[in-house]
């Protein structure tokens, strides 16, 4: 059975995971120190869960996937000349903080009135996908409210997994306690999965599909509305670990001796 | 403003409370103000009775076959519930994978607020004060809200758990209804990864990190990366360490290159991967910067084998770092386990 699924990622920018990151203190909370400054990526989980969109797309004829995303519009156009070259989508820009500070709540309202702005939208075939948490926040909270919004009620986080029965069904793969998976079947649509990194690699870039999404991509972050997005909480400090340990470097010493010190204290209580 | 402070738990497979679940009571249990306990399980008053004598003022439960298993819509409707019958104000919970995925959405139909991963709670008596981590482990933020109600995950290791009593209690067992919607979704078991070995445990004393330079050239110009899974392998058979790996020797294994064959994206710690806190961290071959090694920053004793003195996985971050190859130390270690 072929459902031509509409498969809504949901996915925000982080800064580059190698840049030095440092908390500023503002008038409107805390922030990075040169935020806009520092070259951004897709959220990591967002990444995988768009990856995997694009993936069950190709399988099922007719599926079309969109990228929702609040974020500044300069950044956003920087991701996407990346993004938009490796799988085809349809971009819902909204303007918006990329913040970590920012309140999920908040993200989760302007994601949910994103998606229900996106024309024929039909929840017999929707598949709201997004990373289970972030690489700013972190906070493994926006999906859920975004659901809630959305009166989905089938949500799964930690997502590793997903494939689709002859009949329709959905089963998936959540990461749990202990290194494992809990394994569970949804009877079909609407469904929310909160990713975790997946099994696909990173598709490589297709210029051919850059074209074709880039035509789209450039009027939908003209066209982005302004999200109004707090601090939420009440910030009293953001600092940098401060632990710098004493470490005693251990040179020139016999393989023999180093495996003893080490092999008293694994077992030491 | 008095707070209604409601601990949230909720029962395992065989009707008991996790140690993690003990510890978020625990957390509860040092706040001012009315505490209820709130319990969603399929059999839950064996579970309210060994917590019994923990002050509660209230005891409610959840209880039925369809709360049996981890699943969004049935813990969010029970979960909805239980806050609505404590008037709970502050809602504190452990950070486990059930309740991590259900009380954000719960927050959001009770027009409050969810905080994740919180790592301290602090209260003066008239303000409550949490701390957490923001961008992967990179900055502590020390934060509190208006806002109510307000669910708190904690996560584990952060406390001490409550010990007491089992003392009997008057638990009061509040009716959910299950509707076709609410059971859309089936939860049919676990399953093991797929990978030989186990991925990372919280409840082991040793988390065994392997980095990238297992794979890497050795000093004699080849690969030896057969031998690399021999040594890793047989260090946690002995030691009963939990295994993590750098991002960067999980990725090697999506790319197609030799690597160690059980490793899986389970194993992965880091920016992208997670935060283990065991009590001892021992580190080969890993190499990087931050944000590298924020994969270990809550371990408590930290040692590597390291060729290089001024890595940075290393420097500064670890107690010891022994400069010597791993290969070598890892096979005399072994060795030295085996003996024992």
């Amino acid at each position: 059975m072929n459902i031509p699924y509409q498969i809504v990622v949901c996915g925000g920018v982080v800064p580059d995971p190698l840049q030095t990151l440092e908390p500023i203190a503002t008038a409107n909370g805390p922030a990075l120190k040169n935020e806009l400054l520092l070259p951004h990526v897709l959220d990591p989980w967002s990444a995988h869960a768009l990856y995997e969109a694009a993936h069950l797309a190709r399988r099922s004829a007719g599926s079309k996937v969109w990228l929702v995303s609040v974020a500044p519009k300069t950044k956003l156009q920087q991701v996407m000349m990346t993004i938009g070259q490796r799988v085809p989508l349809e971009l819902v820009a909204i303007e918006g903080p990329a913040s970590g500070f920012t309140d999920a709540a908040d993200v989760a309202a302007a994601l949910a009135a994103g998606i229900e702005g996106i024309a024929g939208l039909d929840q017999s075939r929707l598949l709201l996908f997004g990373g289970w948490e972030s690489a700013s926040r972190a906070a493994g909270a926006t999906m859920q409210m975004v659901g809630e919004r959305l009166g989905i009620i089938d949500q799964f986080q930690g997502v590793d997994e997903l494939s689709v029965a002859d009949d329709g069904a959905l089963r998936i793969l959540e990461r749990i306690e202990g290194g494992q998976h809990q394994v569970s079947v949804c009877s079909g649509p609407p469904v929310l999965l909160g990713w975790a990194t997946g099994n696909l690699p990173e598709p490589p870039n297709h210029p051919q599909i850059g074209m074709q999404n880039m035509r789209a991509i450039m009027p939908a972050l003209q066209k982005a509305r302004t999200a109004q997005i707090s601090g939420g909480a009440r910030f009293e400090s953001v600092t940098l670990p401060k632990q710098q340990r004493a470490t005693r470097i251990v040179k020139d010493k016999p393989v023999e001796e180093i495996a003893r010190e080490i092999v008293t204290w694994v077992t030491a209580e | 403003m008095a707070e209604t402070i409601l601990f949230l738990g909720h029962t395992e497979a065989a009707g008991e409370l996790s140690r993690i679940t003990l510890e978020a009571l625990g957390a509860a249990k040092s706040l001012a103000g009315e505490r209820v306990v709130g319990l969603v399980g399929r059999e839950t008053l064996h579970a309210a009775e060994s917590i019994g004598s923990c002050g509660a003022s209230r005891f409610l439960a959840v209880t039925g076959e369809p709360f049996s298993v981890s699943r969004y819509a049935t813990d969010c409707a029970a979960a909805e519930a239980i806050c609505r019958a404590a008037g709970a104000t502050i809602v504190i919970a452990p950070h486990t994978s059930r309740w991590a995925r259900s009380l954000p959405g719960v927050a959001q139909r009770l027009g409050g607020r969810a905080d994740t991963h919180i790592t301290g709670i602090t209260s003066n008596g008239s303000s409550l004060q949490v701390a957490r981590w923001f961008y992967r482990q990179r900055m502590e933020a020390l934060l509190g809200r208006a806002q109510r109600p307000w669910i708190l995950l904690l996560e584990s290791g952060c406390r001490a758990a409550w010990q007491g009593d089992t003392a009997p209690v008057t638990l009061e067992n509040i009716e959910v209804e299950i509707t076709p919607a609410l059971v859309r979704t089936t939860v049919t078991g676990k399953q093991a990864p797929r990978s030989e070995l186990q991925t990372i445990r919280p409840d082991a004393a040793l988390l065994f990190v392997a980095g990238a330079g297992w794979t890497k050239k050795q000093k004699d110009g080849a690969m030896h990366v057969g031998q690399a899974a021999e040594l890793i392998s047989r260090f946690l058979e002995v030691s009963q360490a939990s295994l993590g790996s750098s991002k960067s020797l999980v990725d090697l294994s999506g790319e197609g290159h030799a690597v160690l064959p059980f490793l899986s994206h389970l194993n992965q710690v880091g920016q992208t991967g997670s935060t283990p806190r065991h009590p001892k961290g021992l580190a080969t071959c890993c190499h990087g910067e931050e944000p590298h090694v924020v994969g270990w920053r809550f371990i408590q004793e930290r040692r590597a084998v390291n060729l290089d003195p001024n890595c940075g996985w290393a420097r500064g971050k670890a107690d010891v770092l022994y400069v010597a190859d791993a290969f070598e130390v890892m096979a005399r270690v072994n060795a030295l386990l085996e003996e024992r």
